[in-house]
């Protein structure tokens, strides 16, 4: 055993026993180094910085040969205060803050967020038709690009290195409907309180059908490569197993609830945004393993395909209709709109303010800068994001900011199954165990 | 002005208010005595002394939540609240039930904090309330609620019964204490360490009570109201922006 060569990777004793660092390549050094000492158990600790733990997760793993006995997570490398800072920004900044957390379903915290906003408000029902309708479709369309990242990140940790790249370029193209809808490919602030930011633009629907069209002919694609592979199967079949009960007493929602057979979706079971008006079917599983998680999601993206048909054709007839609600005491008091530099705001809006009405000046003024007062209470509104129910805990005390806004994230609730779903299985099976539970380690920490 | 002028001048007095003014309807509500303040806020526009022109910073009013529902409830409300009633007699915990709230059709239970763990696994089991599910628990600390600062919410789903409940419980500051439902709905494991690592709320009887989000030697519980947001002013061409928790603030 070497310790003078690389200062970062070798081994050194300390009171806990012999401890090495391992960069790749050099698992002889450690079988080397424990036949020395003559037993088999070995702490492992994977992470924070891992390619296949989804991001900053740690894992702490006892391993007996390579059986794992325990296994631990460590969590909060990406903690980045994000409830404490909404707390000092307007109700309407904090959109802008929430839509980070969960960076793989922006509008899911957005929604969230809003629905308990509106509820705080009273406005719920006020709420027009069409900014309800784009909510469904930008959520449903998120759900695809995040299932589409849940197969291609699952697909590389156990080495179907083509999911990944397919998966990938099937997200593309959904970021870049965000892109040409909210302007932005990942934290929008697009879903507003009181409704969305603004219309859809131009020619939006025409490449929302595009997609569809497009889509059905690649998803196909994805149950053609894994389906029946046996490789696939071998490495996902059997493997993070946890049934029904084991689900509802570690918290868990989303699509490994739905892995037992339990059709739970809040879409349909607590119907939010309008969604008793789609037709779409809960997708379930029988096996409560990683293969029926995967299976899952493949039948979630036709389904999600679905409701953004039919929302793009409820759309269509919708042209024109506000996205706003329309009491001015709530509403953004402009719209947006590209001018010679760039989105701004909308030059008619400029000229209202500045040249014809010294009210509207002022009123847009305070409802930028001050924010609205949401009177006190407190409301939660959960939303089936493409991970389980995330709900936002949203507390007012009457003023113009929040007083507390909790996020109840399904990746930070799910990733404790980690252990049981793991513990007794092969230290290879730990990857594929966590992959099927798709935690986003931004959602997570917050 | 001189002397003798000053002598002239009438008493100040108000303004003469108008007869619609001066109605009951358009005078300020008195607040309801049975619903009490958890504090007050002044002021309008965050500036204090001198520097106020607005004429709002004598201003001060409460800060109200919403009050105590009263029996009978409508709806599914009242089903919950009469099975939770009848559970409750059964396990010898009559008075666990502080007051109920009702606001925007969601239901909150004020529990006593040492009934906590007895009520948690009567929703879970009896089949009248059947909770299967908590969503965690999320902490808010109030500190001008004398003696009730820190507040621990459940938010909890009956997927038989397709229902939300809520619970609350209440801890002082000065005895951060309330006990842990983990026993009772295991997922709360996270959930109760990360309002520990952000409230400093302790709850007795979690197999393993540590930090969860913020490092294991972290000072302080960093979402309670007296721990201040940080942050350093940024300069852009040559002028200076406060951090958040230092601009001005529109309370």
């Amino acid at each position: 055993m070497s310790t003078t060569e690389d200062l970062y990777a070798g081994a050194s004793d300390t009171t806990e026993g012999r401890v090495f660092t391992v960069t790749g390549q050099d698992w002889d050094q450690i079988s080397e180094g424990l036949a020395d000492d003559g037993h088999e158990r070995v702490v492992v600790n994977m992470g924070p910085q891992h390619p296949s733990t989804h991001g900053v997760l740690r894992l702490i793993l006892e391993l007996e040969g390579e059986t794992v006995t325990e296994a631990r997570c460590g969590i909060g490398y990406l903690h980045t205060g994000i409830e404490k800072n909404m707390e000092f920004r307007s109700w309407v900044q904090g959109v802008t803050f929430c839509t980070r957390m969960d960076y793989l379903s922006p509008f899911h915290n957005e929604l969230t967020y809003c629905l308990g906003v509106e509820r705080l408000l009273d406005i719920e029902d006020d709420v027009p038709e069409k900014a309800r309708v784009m909510r469904v479709l930008l959520s449903e369309l998120n759900r695809i690009s995040s299932h589409l990242v849940a197969i291609a990140t699952g697909g590389m940790e156990i080495g179907a290195l083509t999911v990944m790249t397919i998966g990938f370029r099937e997200r593309e193209l959904v970021l870049d409907l965000f892109e040409l809808i909210t302007g932005l490919r990942m934290n929008h602030a697009f879903i507003r309180p009181g409704g969305v930011a603004q219309d859809l633009p131009p020619g939006a629907l025409d490449e929302i059908r595009g997609f569809i069209a497009l889509m059905k002919k690649r998803l196909p694609e994805y149950a053609a490569l894994c389906n029946a592979n046996p490789i696939f199967k071998a490495r996902l079949e059997g493997v993070g197993h946890l049934d029904l009960e084991g689900c509802l007493a570690l918290g868990l929602t989303g699509p490994v609830l739905r892995s037992t057979g339990y059709p739970w979706d809040l879409r349909k079971t607590q119907p939010y945004s309008g969604y008793e008006e789609y037709e779409f079917d809960v997708q379930t599983w029988d096996t409560a393993d990683s293969y029926g998680r995967f299976r899952i999601r493949l039948n979630e993206m036709w389904e999600s395909l679905r409701i953004v048909e039919q929302a793009a054709n409820r759309l269509a007839s919708l042209e024109g209709a506000p996205v706003m609600v329309a009491d001015k005491k709530v509403a953004w008091p402009s719209q947006l709109a590209i001018g010679s530099d760039g989105m701004g705001n909308s030059l008619d809006h400029i000229r209202h303010i500045m040249g014809e009405s010294m009210e509207a000046l002022i009123h847009h003024f305070k409802l930028v800068t001050e924010g609205f007062r949401v009177p006190a209470g407190q409301a939660y509104v959960p939303v089936e994001s493409p991970r389980g129910e995330l709900g936002a805990h949203v507390v007012s005390d009457g003023g113009t900011r929040p007083f507390r806004a909790h996020f109840r994230d399904p990746s930070f609730t799910n990733l404790q199954a980690t252990s049981v779903m793991s513990e007794g299985g092969m230290v290879a099976d730990v990857i594929v165990a966590i992959a099927s539970i798709d935690p986003v380690m931004g959602g997570v920490d917050r | 002005m001189s002397e003798d002028q000053k002598d002239v001048l009438p008493e100040p007095k108000g303004p003469e208010q108008r007869a619609e003014d001066a109605s009951p309807e358009n005078s300020p509500a008195t607040l309801d005595p049975t619903v009490p303040a958890v504090g007050v806020r002044r002021g309008m526009f965050g500036v204090s002394g001198t520097g106020d022109t607005s004429g709002y910073g004598g201003l001060v009013q409460p800060v109200v939540f919403p009050g105590v529902a009263t029996r009978p409830f409508e709806g599914w409300h009242e089903d919950v609240a009469a099975a939770l009633d009848t559970a409750l007699a059964g396990g010898g915990v009559e008075h666990a039930v502080e007051s109920v709230v009702i606001h925007r059709g969601e239901i909150t239970f004020h529990v006593r904090r040492d009934d906590l763990p007895v009520v948690a696994r009567l929703l879970r089991d009896d089949p009248a309330l059947r909770f299967e599910m908590c969503l965690g628990v999320s902490g808010v600390h109030y500190p001008d609620d004398v003696g009730r600062e820190l507040h621990a919410v459940y938010h909890l789903l009956s997927m038989t019964h397709n229902r939300r409940i809520r619970l609350e419980v209440t801890a002082p500051d000065a005895d951060p204490r309330i006990p842990s439902i983990v026993a009772t709905y295991p997922t709360n494991d996270w959930h109760e360490r990360e309002t520990y690592d952000m409230f400093g709320l302790v709850f007795e009887g979690h197999p393993a009570l540590t930090r969860v989000l913020m490092p294991d030697d972290w000072p302080g519980h960093p979402q309670r109201k007296d721990y201040p947001l940080g942050g350093i002013p940024v300069e852009y061409k040559g002028g200076s922006i406060p951090p958040p928790d230092q601009r001005r603030s529109y309370n």
